[in-house]
């Protein structure tokens, strides 16, 4: 028995749960445990893509409902006793998944890009050092095993499941942990394909130099009908907000092609994009390590190559 | 205000990381440094004892090697430090950490306890939640603007697609991003500070943990296919055809 932890997404479910249902169908029967709002198309996609049960975690509220929801699982958990709880990479998949590891007493394996049940018990698979290395992990500890998997791991594919069982569970009250409470949401508003779907991705890194210049990626996107991405550096600097941010701490993306303007390829950004089909950099620097997994790299200063691209186009 | 941060000492980030062939566990080196990611906790920590006449203690849990991490901490201001260095504890997994964390944390006493939101080595991304379970207390996670008064602490939480105000009674462990703040460089006055700022020193049966079994291992490590450079040309004025060509051959033009 496999559980997937889904999170609610804007009324639906999260892409990555879909991702992750795909997968625990192959590893045996899959419920999802399902936090925030719902109704059936909801439920029946969640049939669609591997789920026979769904327990429906409800009544968070405006709290952050990290300690309650944990508390729930851990208590479904030492009941049903599954052979694995699979999380997505995501904020509120880590913040359960933390503290459900210590409510069960149980290790958490975070960052996997695979997983397999044999006999069983979990075996895990990471790409560590940027992906250069690929470790398999056995848990040893009793079951549940509990596994956080990057997003993109898998694809996600619908299986043609039918509607499948729901069953509700309150969320119980777990005092002082459970009271930190949400009084106000900001969603910024991105215009443009999303950076995890598209087809194409145009980042931009430091080397463009400043915030203003970072119009030239918006404007290379614009005529690939591409979505923009930035790495870290930027994002801390405030050039452009966090949504955008590809790598280890921020987005995974799989595009066609990538395209990387200015951008060194750090270890913790290559993570985030290196699955890209095509690659394609413009960097300064002939030693960048972008180049190491570029496919076109262009050896020049971007301020010349990137409006000479836009105006060819 | 009590004020805790949880600081790793890592391996120099700038040389690649290696595993041990037989451990399968990191190489560290004697000479670590300070991660990074955990010059945000001091400063944000730093701040708000600046703000609520509080203390900064530091607690770190790993190979103390010759301590240069955490005096780069201490450099930046911080009152004194917590060393948890155990050979036993070696190997740990997150949640063996947090455990000693906790414990450390809850023996010196705490209103709020700060920790990055994933370290640069290990980047598991869940001890801070670990240790505010073990400490009952709530997370209040990826935290991109912190700020408290008396007795509650309001953060601004990263989302997929903004941001969340969230706000707690004390006590509670925040986990801060990267880019919180601008976290200082530490001062000639402050290195020599340092030098003599408090270090109390534990192992894990001194904080009564004895349960340090990872529940997990390593049992294979190979070599990831590494993807190959193509073809790389220098732009003498017309390498943006190239780009077009090779759009081209993709069929997106
Ligand atoms: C725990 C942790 C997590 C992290 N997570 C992420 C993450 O999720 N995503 C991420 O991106 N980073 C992440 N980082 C940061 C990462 O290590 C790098 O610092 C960051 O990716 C560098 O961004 P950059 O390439 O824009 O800047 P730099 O490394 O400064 O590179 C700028 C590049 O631009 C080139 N350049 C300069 N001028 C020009 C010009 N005129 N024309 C062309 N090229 C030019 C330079 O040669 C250089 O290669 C993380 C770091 C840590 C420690
Ligand atoms: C490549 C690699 C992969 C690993 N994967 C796993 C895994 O999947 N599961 C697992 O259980 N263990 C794993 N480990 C071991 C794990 O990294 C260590 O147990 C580590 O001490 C705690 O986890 P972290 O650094 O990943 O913490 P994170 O949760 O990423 O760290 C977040 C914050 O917690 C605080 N913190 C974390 N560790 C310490 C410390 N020792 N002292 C003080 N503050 C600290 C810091 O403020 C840090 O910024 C891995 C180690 C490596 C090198």
């Amino acid at each position: 028995m496999v559980w997937v932890f889904v999170q609610e997404a804007n009324g639906a479910a999260d892409p990555v749960a879909l991702e992750l249902l795909t997968k625990a169908r192959t590893l045996g029967s899959v419920t999802a445990l399902y936090l925030g709002e719902a109704n059936d198309s909801v439920f029946a996609q969640l049939g669609d893509y591997g789920a026979a049960n769904v327990i429906h975690l409800t009544g968070a509220g405006n709290s952050l409902p990290a300690a309650a929801t944990a508390s729930a699982i851990a208590a479904l958990a030492t009941e049903h006793n599954p052979a694995l709880i699979l999380f997505g990479s995501t904020y509120i998949g880590r913040d359960v998944a933390g503290r459900l590891s210590v409510r069960l007493d149980r290790p958490v394996v975070s960052n996997a890009v695979d997983v397999a049940l044999e006999d069983g018990s979990a075996l895990i698979t990471n790409e560590i050092f940027g992906g250069t290395k690929i470790i398999k992990t056995a848990i040893t500890a009793s079951s549940p095993a509990l596994v956080i998997a990057r997003p993109k791991a898998f694809a996600a594919e619908p299986g043609g499941g039918g509607a499948p069982h729901v069953t509700e569970a309150g969320l119980p009250d777990v005092g002082h942990a459970g009271s930190a409470t949400i009084t106000d949401r900001h969603t910024e508003t991105a215009s443009g394909p999303k950076l995890e779907e598209a087809e194409i991705v145009v980042s931009g890194g430091r080397g463009l130099g400043s915030a203003e210049k970072y119009e030239l990626v918006e404007s290379l996107a614009a005529k690939l009908r591409a979505a923009t991405g930035a790495t870290r550096a930027i994002v801390d600097a405030g050039w452009v907000p966090y949504a955008k941010q590809v790598g280890q701490t921020g987005k995974t993306v799989k595009p066609k092609i990538y395209i990387a303007c200015g951008i060194s390829g750090a270890m913790q950004h290559l993570v985030g994009m290196k699955d890209s089909d095509t690659i394609i950099a413009i960097n300064k620097d002939p030693e960048a390590p972008i180049f190491d997994v570029a496919d076109l790299g262009i050896v020049g200063d971007v301020h010349n190559v990137v409006p000479k691209l836009i105006e060819a186009l | 205000m009590n004020i805790v941060v949880c600081v790793k000492q890592i391996p120099d980030p700038a040389n690649p990381y290696s595993l041990d062939p037989e451990t399968h566990l990191l190489i560290r080196p004697d000479e670590q440094v300070l991660d990074d990611t955990d010059r945000y906790g001091v400063e944000v920590g730093l701040q708000l004892a600046a703000q609520t006449e509080g203390t900064v203690t530091l607690v770190s849990m790993g190979p103390a090697g010759n301590m240069q991490g955490i005096r780069q901490a201490l450099a930046m201001g911080a009152d004194k430090a917590i060393m948890i260095d155990d050979a036993d504890l070696k190997g740990s997994g997150a949640l063996t950490t947090a455990k000693i964390l906790a414990a450390a944390i809850q023996r010196s006493g705490f209103d709020l306890v700060l920790a990055g939101t994933e370290s640069t080595d290990g980047y598991t991304g869940v001890v801070p939640q670990q240790i505010a379970e073990l400490l009952d207390v709530p997370a209040l996670t990826f935290a991109k603007q912190v700020s408290v008064d008396a007795s509650t602490v309001t953060i601004n939480q990263q989302t997929a697609n903004g941001y969340n105000v969230v706000t707690s009674e004390l006590p509670a462990v925040i986990s801060v991003t990267a880019g919180v703040v601008e976290p200082r460089y530490p001062t000639f006055k402050g290195i020599m500070a340092a030098k003599s700022k408090p270090v109390e020193n534990y192992t894990a049966s001194d904080l009564g943990v004895s349960d340090t079994d990872p529940g997990q291992a390593i049992i294979s490590v190979d070599e990831a296919t590494e993807r190959k450079a193509g073809t790389k040309i220098e732009d003498e004025g017309e390498a943006h055809l190239r780009i077009i060509e090779k759009l081209q051959e993709l069929k997106v033009i």
